[in-house]
């Protein structure tokens, strides 16, 4: 049960984009920063397969420049 | 410590991990805003009632928006209306009303009765705190009691515990935690300048072309401020150098990061000076007509004996006899002990000398807790005067202040052993103005300072002082070599009072605890590091019988027989002691802006004249005080001249040795203020950086086979303390230096730190002693 936080830099000028695909995944939590071209990306997932596969779908939107991994917790629901 | 209000645990770990992005993201992006999360908390439909203040932490003096309902704050936001801050806040600011709920606050008297604390009405421990105070004058004599106060006291709570002291007892045993965070800077600007406060204000950073910051970890430390410098940096191409002893977040956004052996900053802002005279860069005619040249005594030494005394002697020289004295600080010479190269040397002294770059220098901790730390002010200051470059849009020397009423409070109000609200208590002229206002008879104020902050707690230690109440903070986690002050306030010839908002190991040594109201359960002043006073309305009640401190000392002084002194009433003290504050300052060199438009407006900068505020002392076309009809005038010296000082390179106290081969330095971290006992009780700062920690060069990590997380006792000649490694984390030191910041009680690293002092200023160094680390 992975939640995993991270920090999505977009493409200059293309957070916009950006927000738009990630909220497009049932298991993304996005938190735009108001000031800066930065957003937090949080990811709630069953397990690490499928952590692992939205990963991968995530790292190939095209107005993503940089995905960084800021903390990660495995729980159990609840 | 807390509990948290999240029940589902999932939702528990979501949030942290949100808070811990919110945090890294901060540290990157000083300043960041994320106005849906940092607004989440506000209750669906809520209508709420958004009252602005200055936020509670650091000196930079954020504006803030606190948003209450049903008498509760449920949401901090930056108040867009500041000049400051823009709307901008740090994640500090963001968070820290969160700590107000926290489970162990002080909400009740606690009094110790046969070693245990008992719940007491607070009018009775008052009445225990004014019997006893009375009770050890009568037997001990007045200089027997002493206070120990605050840059985080409010100006009223500055105010009252002043006049309590030094009008009402009559004696100067008043110091405050700010002698360990700003007091060279005061010496440096009371030598230099004969007036206190940066002479410039933030709006520098919208002009200036370079930023050098002189041993100032900004962005974790001022990270509104940096968030500004670097909109700058991106926008116009401003320049960003930071001159340290340890890689900070700073180092690597700034655009140069240059090091230094630690101590030798005396010797490099000397070199730089060589390179302005001698390459021809000094602006001539502004040093002719602005400035004198003078040297004080040298070899001072360290203050590390009780009773140390020093009392500086200025005799004037001449420019030749600068230029000579200069010619010991060549960047060839200094290169070879400063570890900074020649060409780096050059390539600083360059900027500063180039007549069309503006420049502002920065600095805090780095420059003042050090042993020769008002000579190092003057040094600075040296720079900028030598190239005319001060008192302008983008031109100016600024040290910032760590805590949040530092300028307006410590130094305004004059919370030191030294100081009145208008000047020091050896000047009778000064004296006389104290008594008249405060209607006391003029030769109740001594005429002599007694102690300084560390020398007041060496004389709770040796049992001189009998009586002391500390209020708003914790010296048994911040004072240096606590392990002989902890053993000391525990001594049965002291009665320890304590005044705060949650226990600390301060509190755990009193006799009595008061229970404080928290900045926003009150209402209050604070002044700025750009001398901006802002007043803030009482937002929510606090919990229990929680009460201002100023209302505390007022009740006490009245129960000592003072009454008569402190005619304020309960509901409006804060603006009657203000408005009789205020006498002190009037004029245009310091006038303060009234209370009406400090309430209506996000703060005003003084001096304050004609319904103005003054962003640029001592330049004729901002300032109206200045009256010698030239563009500069340096009023603060009887003759409007401000001064070069001849200040020498002198070595550190204690210096890396056989048995003690690494430097220790210590200082903060971004989710941390100062001793940690508000922001370990706010869950995300606490999560995010949860204990303190021992950085390392990884190279000597490597020699001495530590890793990672591996327990080490760091020791000095004072005593010991055991953390955890930290090898390429947040900051990287020098090689042949560990870090460790302060926050932490269950690390206290002060307990290894060295008591010496600068002898002018009387701060102490906490970035400097030796120390031995080994495998705990």
């Amino acid at each position: 049960m992975p939640i995993k936080s991270y920090l999505a830099h977009p493409i200059t000028g293309m957070k916009n984009d950006l927000i738009v695909s990630l909220t497009q995944y049932e298991q993304c939590e996005v938190i735009p920063a108001e000031n800066n071209e930065v957003v937090i990306l949080i990811t709630d997932t069953q397990d690490d397969t499928e952590e692992h596969i939205l990963k991968e779908k995530i790292e190939a939107i095209p107005s993503l420049k940089l995905l960084a991994m800021v903390s990660g917790f495995n729980t159990t629901k609840n | 410590m807390y509990t948290s209000t999240l029940t589902d645990r999932r939702e528990f770990i979501k949030k942290m991990a949100i808070l811990s992005a919110m945090t890294a993201a901060a540290t990157m992006f000083p300043g960041i805003i994320f106005a849906e999360e940092q607004e989440s908390n506000i209750p669906e439909g809520a209508n709420l009632d958004w009252k602005k203040g200055p936020c509670r932490f650091c000196g930079v003096g954020c504006g803030i928006l606190v948003g209450t309902e049903n008498g509760k704050a449920v949401a901090v936001k930056g108040d867009p209306n500041s000049s400051v801050n823009k709307g901008l806040l740090c994640v500090k600011g963001y968070h820290q009303i969160m700590c107000i709920q926290a489970k162990d606050r002080l909400t009740h008297a606690l009094v110790k009765k046969n070693g245990a604390y008992v719940k007491t009405p607070l009018n009775e421990a008052l009445d225990i705190v004014a019997n006893k105070m009375k009770e050890t004058i009568q037997e001990h004599g007045k200089d027997a009691v002493a206070m120990y106060t605050s840059g985080q006291s409010t100006i009223p709570e500055g105010y009252v515990a002043s006049k309590f002291m030094k009008g009402a007892i009559g004696t100067n045993n008043l110091d405050c935690n700010a002698r360990l965070c700003m007091a060279s800077a005061v010496a440096g600007f009371l030598t230099s300048f004969g007036a206190d406060e940066p002479m410039g204000c933030y709006e520098d950073i919208d002009h200036a072309d370079y930023f050098i910051t002189w041993g100032n970890n900004m962005a974790e430390m001022h990270p509104v401020l940096f968030s500004r410098m670097l909109e700058q940096k991106n926008r116009r191409g401003a320049k960003i150098i930071d001159f340290a002893t340890r890689t900070t977040r700073s180092s690597t956004a700034s655009n140069r990061s240059i090091l230094f052996e630690p101590q030798t900053d005396l010797a490099v802002a000397n070199a730089i000076c060589y390179e302005i005279v001698h390459n021809g860069w000094m602006n001539k005619s502004f040093v002719e007509k602005h400035c004198n040249f003078s040297k004080g005594l040298t070899n001072m030494g360290y203050g590390l004996e009780d009773n140390y005394s020093f009392n500086d002697k200025p005799s004037t020289i001449d420019f030749e006899a600068y230029k000579k004295f200069l010619e010991e600080y060549t960047p060839e010479k200094v290169a070879k002990y400063s570890k900074v190269s020649v060409k780096d040397i050059k390539y600083l002294a360059a900027i500063y000398g180039d007549p069309n770059k503006k420049v502002v220098s920065y600095w805090c901790m780095g420059m003042n807790q050090h042993t020769r730390g008002t000579w190092m002010n003057n040094l600075v200051y040296n720079i900028h005067l030598l190239t005319g470059k001060i008192s302008q849009p983008g031109n100016g020397p600024f040290s910032l202040t760590g805590q949040p009423s530092a300028c307006g409070t410590a130094r305004e109000v004059g919370t030191f052993t030294h100081k009145l609200p208008k000047g020091v208590v050896t000047n009778e002229k000064h004296r006389r103005l104290a008594a008249k206002i405060w209607k006391v008879p003029y030769e109740r104020i001594p005429p002599k300072p007694t102690y300084h902050a560390t020398e007041m707690f060496r004389a709770v230690d040796r049992g001189d002082i009998k009586f002391i109440w500390t209020q708003v903070t914790n010296p048994l986690v911040s004072l240096p070599k606590t392990g002989r002050y902890r053993p000391g306030m525990e001594k049965d010839s002291c009665f320890v009072v304590v005044s705060d908002v949650f226990p600390t190991p301060t509190s755990d040594v009193a006799d009595v605890i008061l229970p404080a109201s928290w900045h926003i359960e009150k209402s209050g002043l604070y002044g700025n590091s750009e001398r901006r006073t802002q007043h803030w309305d009482k937002m929510v009640e606090g919990p229990g019988e929680t009460t201002p401190d100023a209302w505390m000392t007022i009740e006490v002084a009245k129960r000592m027989g003072f009454g008569d002194l402190f005619p304020y009433s309960e509901e409006n003290h804060v603006e009657e002691i203000y408005n009789e504050y205020r006498q002190f300052h009037e004029g245009p060199k310091h006038g303060m802006a009234p209370l009406e438009v400090l309430k209506k407006e996000s703060g005003a900068i003084w001096p304050y004249v004609d319904g103005k505020s003054t962003q640029w002392r001592f330049n004729a076309k901002y300032d109206p005080a200045c009256t010698n009809g030239e563009d500069f005038h340096f009023y603060g010296k009887p003759d409007g001249k401000a001064v070069i000082w001849e200040r020498p390179y002198e070595p550190a106290p204690e210096v890396p040795d056989a048995a003690y081969p690494f430097w220790l330095n210590t200082g903060r971290v971004i989710e941390h203020w100062h001793t940690g006992s508000m922001t370990r009780r706010i869950p995300v700062l606490h999560k995010a950086m949860p204990g303190a920690y021992v950085e390392f060069h990884p190279e000597d990590a490597e020699a001495l086979g530590i890793r990672n997380g591996e327990n080490i006792k760091v020791s000095s000649r004072r005593g010991s303390c055991v953390l955890p490694a930290s090898i390429n984390e947040r900051g990287l030191p020098t090689k042949g230096q560990v870090f460790v910041p302060f926050f932490d009680e269950n690390m206290l690293i002060n307990d290894v730190t060295l008591d010496a002092f600068c002898p002018i200023s009387k701060e102490p160094d906490y970035k400097k002693c030796a120390v031995k680390v080994e495998k705990a």
